[in-house]
């Protein structure tokens, strides 16, 4: 008996072998980030939509030759980019709390946030070295 | 979530604007965020496809745009164009109701707030959108 009230009476706090704190702040920081980027996206994406789709002709002027004038400037190089990895990174972060929220089995979270994961990673690198690689002259 | 559904259990509930078979309309406002996001996020993979065509050849990227161009797509884009302009203004509605001490309070007047935008923009830029489409489809030569 005495035995089992010591282990009862230590301190879990002050255990040296408590198990490692997990708690982390990750998701305040995923919240956090959403906001952010969110703010930033409405500049970015809406400006997009309205020059693709409303100014001067719309999506009927869209060709090669529109993308490489506007590729041509480092201030659209740099909006699409910026655009690409917030857009990615908080749909993707959306994406990731979606399928925590539906998926009730570990294994299929597991297997839809890989595919989530790998799906990003590609768009990631495929669109960034499309906007540095560009040739106007291919 | 302020706007945890709560079952039916006397005349309050219909002040506060939800019903069993209606819900509130901050809940429907949340489940048109999810939707919206996720819809923008597929046609984000599709679109980082079609614009890396351009690292093909000129012919081929355009080729493929031609499609945005055709009134079916056309019109699909003015959906988009809806989607994520209401994704934009609910999100920032969230983000007045996280971080503006009034926010909390003025939440449903926001929502309505959002809705008149959202037509105040829609409109015109529906007839932009589709000007061109609808009058080579309709208006003949
Ligand atoms: C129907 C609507 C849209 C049209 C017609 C359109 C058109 C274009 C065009 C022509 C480009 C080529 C680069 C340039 O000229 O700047 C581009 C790139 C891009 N767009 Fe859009 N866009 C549309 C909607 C969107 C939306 C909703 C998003 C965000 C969610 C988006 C994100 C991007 C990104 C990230 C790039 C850069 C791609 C890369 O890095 O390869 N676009 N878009
Ligand atoms: C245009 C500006 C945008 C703003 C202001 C915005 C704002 C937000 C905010 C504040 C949230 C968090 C909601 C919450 O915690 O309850 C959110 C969630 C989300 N956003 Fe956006 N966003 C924008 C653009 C985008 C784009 C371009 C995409 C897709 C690529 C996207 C996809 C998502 C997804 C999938 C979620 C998760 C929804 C959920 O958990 O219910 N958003 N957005």
């Amino acid at each position: 008996m005495a035995e089992s009230t010591t282990a009862i009476a230590l301190d879990r706090p002050r255990s040296p072998r408590r198990p490692a704190a997990r708690r982390s702040n990750f998701e305040l920081y995923s919240w956090l980030f959403m906001r952010i980027s969110g703010l930033a996206l409405v500049v970015l994406v809406l400006g997009h939509l309205f020059i693709m789709n409303i100014l001067d002709g719309g999506v009927h002027r869209i060709n090669f030759a529109f993308v490489a004038g506007r590729w041509s400037s480092p201030f659209w190089q740099f909006w699409d980019l910026l655009m690409l990895w917030l857009a990615q990174l908080h749909g993707g972060n959306g994406l990731r709390t979606i399928i925590d929220d539906y998926a009730r089995k570990g294994s299929t979270r597991f297997w839809l946030k890989m595919l989530l994961y790998v799906s990003m990673a590609v768009i990631l690198v495929l669109g960034t070295l499309v906007i540095f690689t560009f040739d106007p002259n291919i | 979530m302020t706007t945890t559904a709560s079952p039916p259990t006397g005349a309050g509930n219909v002040r506060r604007g939800g019903t069993l078979y209606f819900g509130d309309p901050g809940m429907w406002s949340w489940v048109l965020h999810r939707i919206t996001g996720v819809l923008t996020f597929f046609f984000l993979f599709v679109h980082v496809l079609d614009t890396a065509l351009v690292r093909v050849s000129p012919s081929t990227y355009d080729e493929v745009i031609a499609s945005y161009k055709t009134p079916l797509v056309n019109l699909l884009e003015v959906g988009l164009v809806g989607a994520v302009l209401y994704h934009a203004l609910n999100g920032l509605r969230v983000m007045l109701v996280d971080f503006w001490s009034k926010g909390p309070r003025y939440q449903r007047q926001m929502l309505w707030g959002i809705v008149v935008i959202w037509l105040l923009v829609m409109i015109p830029g529906t007839y932009f959108m589709l000007e061109r489409t609808i009058s080579e489809l309709f208006g003949g030569a």
